[in-house]
């Protein structure tokens, strides 16, 4: 290597000038966190703040990549840019992963204002990646005026897009009983927006009598979401989507409550980072999982609890003495 | 060149075909008893459940003298290059005695592209004939008179189309609508569960199908409108048991589709034929053909309503697994076709396309093609398998897997009918994801020599002869180019754009697309045209989520 | 390498370009390389040689494996390879399979494109292979 900036840096001034290589290398970097990320982050982050994150959430089936397209190419004619982050599961057994959310965004990918990247979960739960709110950063740092991030959709409880997104939006389809469902995995407490999407089927009344109904019990005052009701495959309903995910995000610039959100958000990450900093360097070497193996080699079998405060005190992290009853 | 002697080692390996899923599992992944007896087909009612040939509820064959009556048509699917090529390879097929026509169109053609599309490049008259006009449609057929021969189009998609532009060269050549004899594929709903080639979304794409079925039970009484297919489904990996209900499922669909236009099913019915797979699990697919034909007659009579016996008569047309063969050593190809074809035969088929022994390497030779066809007339002239009509029924082993399929089969009915249907099932993606499974078990068990396939996982040479292959000339797809180009330059455009407001306003307001095609067709619009003009009104379709 | 280490995930766009909708392959070959541990992003039917280059690069993608059953590999393939090149992507590489005379073989093996694989290849051998030749792009790109 000739130059004396580093990679990461290169990438990034070549992505902000529109070298969507670069982008894609960054990108990577930011996917797979470390020093040599975290080295450039300060610069990413003076740049952050711009672009406005909308998290699309739901059960599987809900139709949310042909939503998020569809939403995108809504965009497009408002000539706004926009960066689309797809996530899929890792496989717990293999790590490897099929990550097939493209299939229904192929009209965004010749689009020189579209950049659809796709993640895998990497051992992650909640319908995020560990580092997708990274790659946000990296969008919005060169300049996506959106960034759409689309969780797993297995159908379990995805709300951790509710802390990487400024506006969260719920996906249901009408006939599956999903209202109910989406309850039970605190997607109604996360949603900023509801959408019954493929709206043209029977039953949609129901979900949105469903929806209102458990709105009605939400006991907070603040904005009550919006149901909009769709039909991604043809684009109906689409533009009173985009009316109101824009209310929703004026709404909250209006009332603090962006600022207090986005507060939250980089209180949270400080605390995932740190956390994960701490594991790491305990782990570090094989240094702590030989001392487990000593610890719990005796000829009786010892309590993992005693295990780890004996560890604790090695560590200097709390005092020996006995704790008192 | 020395002779080559078989490996010893290999030899000793197939001693532990006791010890693999193969020897005790049928390809469906049904387990086998190692022999069977009576009691293992006491429930079976002979009257009730076989009845003998050409009788309800026709298990045992739609004739009741089978073969003897008459033999089934050997009919290869052919196509590449230009029309004309292709006209030359028809001429070729009828002078050697093949008693049908069936036509395999390129990917442009089968998708509703134009050869001088951006999205055909390289693909113009690759695996079929382009056609992309009436033009292409009057050489493919130059010196054929259509009354004298019967024509089977692998066309789906734009089916309606490439039928309107037969139907105009039997207006050019003077021939009577009625005396037009053939088969459109026309089954698009298993080009979204399998061949994904659709040019609409599922509902519009049932609607054409409906207004084809409708017009010919008219105009073209003698016209197979639908050919339901299993082969493509099997082909994307489907079991053989996946095979035979997803097509059935489909064609009660098809009979629901015309039921709903209200057009009598007894008019309809007796048009819609079946296209099967003849795969290697020789006794399972005898099986497969025997529950096809009960089923569908039962269903039709008493689900349906059906009177004439000619509508609970499951015709069907076969081709052998082009799945099964194998690049290497191509030349067993013509052994495994040879016994796919007795199984669709004994298993009472109309119709019959031998696969090619190089069809893995490229499109089939004269050579091949011509053994493939041998391969068909030995069986029929020589073999004396053709005697005597449904020779396996009663036998314990094939009873009880004839019932076993039907069972099978029947549960998975139930699990459409519990999802909504086949199209709710087919937006959902749940018949591609079947599929897929299916097809993935098929790789893993070949990779882990589960299941041996003969010179490629086991018994391979390694110093193998190469065949001589057929070479598509790239010149084809210029020459094709530039035709279409010249006829978009000579014809009437005021013509043309007549007929295609013509079609858009039929699609706009639901009349009968048909008779607008057929105008289209000879004002000499294109396919493409033809097609984009109904994606307009119609919309396009994306696969959904599939993993 | 070791395959379970996150930051070595091989990256791989599986696409089906041209018109051709058989993807039972496609679909068979992504499910083989995500079970060998590898990231698999699949495009789907009827992609342009642009639309691949794009999404492979928009996925920052290790491998394009493309599979042509249709006989327009001579066309298609050397046109991927050349917009990677064009685009600043020549280190992806391109593999794949689908029906392919081994004249051709030799012929776009001579373009750059790297080994097509025929019906019958056990999926083992493919991830082998893909591991291998991407190890060796990685280690030979420093940036």
């Amino acid at each position: 290597m000739t130059s004396t900036i580093p990679r990461a840096k290169q990438w990034q001034q070549r992505a902000q000038s529109g070298d969507r290589v670069a982008l894609a290398r960054l990108l990577t970097l930011a996917e797979r966190g470390g020093d040599e990320f975290a080295e450039v982050h300060p610069s990413i982050h003076a740049g952050n703040g711009r672009a406005h994150r909308i998290g699309f959430t739901g059960p599987p089936g809900a139709g949310k990549s042909t939503l998020v397209e569809a939403y995108a190419l809504e965009l497009r004619k408002r000539a706004q840019r926009v960066a689309v982050i797809c996530v899929d599961p890792t496989s717990p057994f293999t790590g490897g992963a099929l990550l097939g959310d493209r299939v229904r965004m192929n009209r965004l990918t010749l689009d020189p204002g579209c950049f659809v990247r796709s993640m895998a979960s990497r051992g992650w739960f909640g319908g995020l990646a560990r580092t997708s709110e990274d790659v946000a950063d990296v969008f919005d740092a060169v300049g996506y005026d959106r960034v759409l991030i689309e969780t797993v959709g297995v159908g379990q409880s995805e709300i951790d897009v509710a802390r990487a997104a400024d506006t969260t939006v719920v996906v249901l389809v009408p006939g599956t009983g999903d209202a109910v469902q989406a309850m039970k995995a605190g997607l109604m407490e996360v949603a900023d927006l509801f959408v019954v999407n493929k709206a043209d089927r029977p039953g949609v009344e129901r979900v949105v009598a469903e929806l209102e109904e458990v709105l009605q019990l939400r006991a907070d005052g603040a904005h009550k979401p919006a149901i909009v009701q769709t039909v991604a495959m043809n684009g109906e309903g689409i533009d009173e989507l985009s009316r109101c995910i824009d209310e929703h995000r004026e709404h909250c610039a209006a009332s603090g409550q962006l600022a207090t959100r986005r507060a939250a958000r980089a209180a949270e990450k400080v605390r995932r980072l740190l956390e994960q900093a701490l594991r790491d360097r305990l782990f570090a070497g094989k240094g702590m999982e030989r001392r487990i193996e000593e610890a719990l080699q005796s000829s009786e079998p010892r309590s993992p609890y005693a295990v780890v405060r004996e560890l604790l005190q090695e560590l200097g992290l709390v005092s020996k003495e006995t704790r008192k009853p | 060149m020395t002779p080559k002697t078989p490996s010893t080692t290999s030899d000793v390996k197939s001693d532990a075909l006791h010890a693999r899923e193969s020897a005790v599992k049928s390809m469906s992944g049904l387990e086998l008893k190692p022999y069977y007896v009576g009691a293992d087909v006491a429930g079976l009612d002979e009257t009730r459940d076989l009845g003998v040939p050409g009788e309800y509820p026709f298990t045992r064959g739609i004739h009741r003298t089978m073969y003897r009556g008459k033999t089934w048509t050997m009919r290869q699917f052919a196509g590449f290059g230009t029309a004309r090529e292709t006209n030359q390879r028809f001429h070729y097929l009828l002078k050697n005695g093949q008693t049908g026509l069936s036509v395999a169109f390129d990917f442009p053609t089968i998708t509703g592209y134009d050869s001088d599309d951006a999205m055909s490049e390289g693909e113009v008259g690759r695996c079929g004939v382009a056609i992309a006009s009436l033009a292409d449609m009057e050489t493919l057929f130059q010196g054929i008179p259509l009354d004298q021969v019967s024509t089977s189009m692998t066309i789906n998609g734009p089916a309606a189309v490439l039928l309107a532009f037969y139907i105009a060269v039997g207006i050019k050549q003077g021939v009577a609508l009625d005396k037009l004899r053939g088969t459109t594929q026309n089954d698009v709903l298993k080009e979204y569960m399998a061949q994904k080639s659709w040019c609409f979304p599922p509902q519009p794409s049932m609607r054409v199908v409906g207004d084809v079925i409708q017009y010919c039970a008219g105009a073209v009484p003698q016209w197979n409108t639908i050919s339901i297919s299993g082969y493509h489904i099997r082909e994307a990996g489907s079991t053989a048991v996946q095979e035979l209900a997803f097509t059935l499922a489909n064609g009660f669909t098809y009979v629901e589709l015309g039921q709903q236009r209200g057009i009598d099913v007894d008019s309809f019915a007796p048009r819609l034929s079946f296209f099967f797979n003849a795969h290697l699990d020789f006794f399972e697919e005898v099986a497969k053909y025997r529950a096809a034909r009960r089923i569908w007659a039962k269903r039709l009579k008493e689900r349906y309503g059906a009177q004439n016996p000619r509508s609970m008569l499951l015709r069907f047309h076969t081709q052998t697994a082009g799945v099964s063969l194998t690049a290497q050593q191509p030349e067993n190809n013509i052994v495994r076709t040879a016994y796919q074809a007795l199984s669709a035969v004994l298993g009472g088929t109309q119709s019959l396309h031998t696969n090619s022994m190089d069809e893995t390497l490229a499109l089939p030779t004269e050579k091949a093609v011509k053994i493939a066809l041998r391969t068909q007339q030995i069986l029929a002239h020589e073999t004396g398998v053709a005697n005597v009509a449904d020779p396996l029924a009663g036998s314990y082993f094939v009873e009880a897997l004839t019932d076993r399929m039907e069972a099978e089969a029947e549960e998975i009915f139930r699990k459409i009918d519990a999802m909504g249907g086949v199209i709710r099932g087919i937006e959902n993606g749940w018949f591609q994801r079947e599929i897929q499974r299916s097809a993935y078990k098929a790789q893993q068990d070949h990779d882990s020599k589960a299941r041996i396939t003969v010179g490629v996982n086991e018994y391979v040479d390694h110093d193998e002869e190469k065949l001589e292959i057929l070479r598509v000339d790239p010149k084809s797809e210029t020459e094709q180019v530039a035709r279409l180009k010249e006829l978009k330059r000579t014809r009437d455009d005021a013509k043309v754009k007549a007929a295609l407001a013509a079609i858009q306003l039929a699609a706009r307001s639901g009349d009968n697309l048909m008779p607008k095609l057929i105008d289209g067709a000879l004002a000499y619009c294109t396919l493409g045209e033809m097609i984009r003009t109904l994606k307009a009104e119609f919309g396009e379709y994306h696969e959904p989520p599939m993993f | 390498m070791d395959p379970l280490d996150p930051q070595d995930k091989i990256r791989v766009l599986v696409a089906k370009p041209g018109l051709d909708g058989h993807d039972r392959g496609a679909k068979v070959v992504a499910a083989g390389l995500r079970d060998a541990g590898m990231e698999v992003i699949y495009t789907g039917l009827h992609q342009t040689a642009e639309m691949i280059v794009e999404a492979a690069i928009q996925e920052d993608a290790d491998v394009v494996g493309l599979s042509i059953l249709s006989g327009a590999h001579m066309t298609l393939l050397p046109k991927v390879k050349r917009l990677l090149d064009e685009k600043g992507a020549g280190h992806i590489l391109i593999t794949g399979g689908g029906i392919i005379p081994d004249d051709d073989l030799v012929e776009l093996e001579k373009l750059g494109i790297g080994h097509l694989f025929g019906p019958g290849t056990a999926l083992e051998r493919i991830a082998a292979y893909i591991r291998d030749e991407v190890g060796k792009r990685r280690a030979a790109r420093v940036e």
